[in-house]
């Protein structure tokens, strides 16, 4: 919507878009703060004080760090298989029409469209009829199944940008398939699949409705948070924790705003 | 053609095969692209079609299977009696009590929407902009767990609503509130109010960003026009905006609607011990080991889904998104 006066908005307005806002922030900045109190048992405001030894606790647990090592592989590789997958299905969409084209979309969005426990207990009956044990791959087969939108909605936004005549002018010029694509086609979508990939990498890394049901025993740092928050061992770690988790979600975004920012699709506008 | 005449004294029009595999390869793909398509296609369709719409028939065929009462065992027959139990009176209530939540939360999640979204679009420009962007987009993309626990520890009863209440003197409200049935407990964190609020704020993103795109496609002039013709901002709203947003709201209603209706997360953490329907569902696939009925239940949201998707594809919902 423009309007060429610049005239400003009503007070009302005003005042209420700020309080929408704050609501969206505030309770995460609370975060914050509870990393730093010294209060082990309760949820207890204001702080009776405030400490840095949850950092030097958390940091010596051994737990913390499986369950992190195991999420930073997890998204790793599942972000690999998405980029592959969504970008040739990015590629294949956008630049043939062909019979079954809308229903090939369809597919790709419905691992997310759908709520997450449907993929995650669809997924579990299929391991158990199929006799599949409980293993890292079984959760980057999920996890992977529901990245792979991120990447393509991100390759399809650039691709229709793209103009495809360059492929064109390529091949007229001499290059062959793969020189195209390397010299060409590549370097246009770059930032968009590092933009997908990095969305697809914090999706994966936040992800814990589907893992639990397909993670078996193993701990994911969601999987992990999630077992705290039901049965609290050590609450000041876990505020810890989550602090950090917020820190690390938030630098993929951010740099994927950044890479996308001037195209008429910015990253990251759907979840 | 007109190139091969141009070129006929010199090089020939038609360049020879490049030489190797490779070239080979590159040659075969331009003179069959229906190859390259199909070799592009075939990776992410049998991934999704084998691990994806494959799993979720195997849940299907699942709930047409029923659980033998007195061994516990899964008789793998063709029945609807799954069904049938799915109707009882007890299962019934978690799907009306989970249907309930969701419609709220919409309804909720569209009002606090509206002016972020109708402020980002008609109002900020360049830096403001950006900013709103950012600012929606943070919470959206923060850690979902996080985002609970953050409000854990602020409905909590030590917590800081209790303390902001009690330094207003208003701490009455709240207990007047907590004593009322249903929506009350014995804190708001283990309160349907809670869950209530949690979920939307939760959900919340993902309405802001289809109806502020809805509103960005609205002319500003629009607006104008209709109060230069005599509207109160009332009416403009009224017969101008919303009929015009309505869409956005719609595709932003399907998040929040499909979200609630599935999570078993929030409830369990911040709620009473009243089921969802995504509790119902992990606690039948688990520790009751009813996996038919668990597949039944999860037939209940696609069912809702599916009619829903179709109403907002009449509305126009999709272009929105």
């Amino acid at each position: 919507m423009r309007s060429d006066g610049s005239q400003s908005a009503p007070l009302g307005l005003k005042i209420a878009a700020a309080c929408g806002l704050l609501f969206l922030h505030l309770p995460i900045l609370l975060i914050f703060v509870y990393a730093f109190t010294t209060e082990e048992k309760s949820f207890v405001w204001p702080p009776p004080g405030l400490t840095t030894q949850w950092f030097a606790v958390t940091w010596n647990r051994p737990d913390v760090w499986q369950a992190l090592s195991l999420s930073v592989r997890v998204a790793a590789i599942s972000t690999a298989i998405a980029l592959v997958l969504g970008t040739l299905c990015a590629a294949a969409v956008s630049r043939t029409k062909f019979f079954g084209r809308e229903t090939i979309s369809l597919l790709v969005i419905l691992p997310i469209a759908l709520p997450g426990i449907i993929t995650g207990i669809a997924l579990r009956s299929a391991f158990s009829l199929a006799d599949i044990p409980f293993s890292f791959w079984t959760i980057v087969l999920g996890h992977a199944t529901f990245c792979v939108v991120v990447v393509y909605n991100n390759a399809v936004a650039r691709f229709r940008r793209s103009s495809g005549s360059m492929i064109e002018a390529s091949m007229d010029l001499g290059a062959d398939g793969f020189q195209t694509f390397r010299y060409v086609v590549l370097p246009n979508i770059a930032t968009a699949l590092l933009a997908g990939g990095m969305l697809a990498f914090a999706l994966s890394f936040d992800e814990v409705i589907v893992t639990t049901f397909t993670a078996g025993q193993q701990q994911t740092v969601p999987i992990w948070m999630l077992e705290e928050l039901i049965r609290p061992r050590q609450r000041p770690v876990t505020n810890v924790v989550a602090m950090v988790v917020v820190l690390v979600t938030l630098l993929p975004i951010l740099l994927a705003y950044y890479l996308t920012r001037d195209g008429d699709q910015i990253a990251g506008s759907g979840k | 053609m007109t190139i091969a005449a141009l070129n006929s004294t010199s090089a020939p029009a038609i360049l020879p095969g490049s030489g190797g595999m490779r070239g080979a390869l590159s040659d075969l793909f331009w003179r069959k692209p229906q190859l390259l398509l199909f070799l592009m296609l075939a990776p992410p369709v049998l991934w999704l079609g084998i691990v994806y719409i494959g799993s979720l028939f195997a849940l299907l065929a699942q709930s047409f299977f029923s659980i033998d009462e007195y061994s516990g065992l899964i008789n793998h027959e063709f029945t609807l009696k799954t069904y049938g139990d799915l109707f009882r009176p007890a299962n019934l209530d978690i799907i009306v009590r989970t249907v309930t939540m969701a419609v709220l939360v919409t309804l909720a999640s569209a009002i606090i929407a509206f002016p972020i979204a109708y402020y980002a679009a008609r109002y900020a420009r360049g830096r403001w902009k950006a900013l709103f962007y950012l600012g929606v987009m943070l919470p959206l993309w923060s850690s979902y767990l996080v985002k609970i626990y953050a409000w854990k520890l602020i409905l909590a009863k030590e917590g800081i609503l209790t303390w902001l209440l009690a330094k207003l003197h208003l701490l009455w409200v709240l207990d007047g509130w907590l004593s009322l049935p249903v929506v009350g407990g014995n804190s708001l964190s283990v309160s349907a109010t809670g869950t209530f609020i949690a979920f939307v704020y939760v959900w919340l993103p993902f309405m802001i960003l289809p109806v502020q795109a809805a509103l960005e496609r609205v002319p500003g002039n629009l607006v104008e026009a209709s109060s230069d013709l005599g509207a109160s901002p009332g009416q403009t709203f009224r017969n101008v905006l919303f009929p015009l947003a309505l869409p956005g709201i719609v595709a932003g209603s399907i998040f929040t609607f499909s979200l609630t209706l599935g999570d078993y997360i929030i409830p369990q953490i911040i709620g009473t011990s009243r089921l969802f329907i995504g509790q119902a569902v992990y606690s039948q696939q688990g520790t009751a080991g009813n996996i038919p009925l668990a597949a039944a239940f999860t037939v209940v949201p696609i069912v809702i889904m599916g009619f829903y998707l179709w109403g907002a594809k009449r509305m126009g919902a999709f272009d929105a998104l």
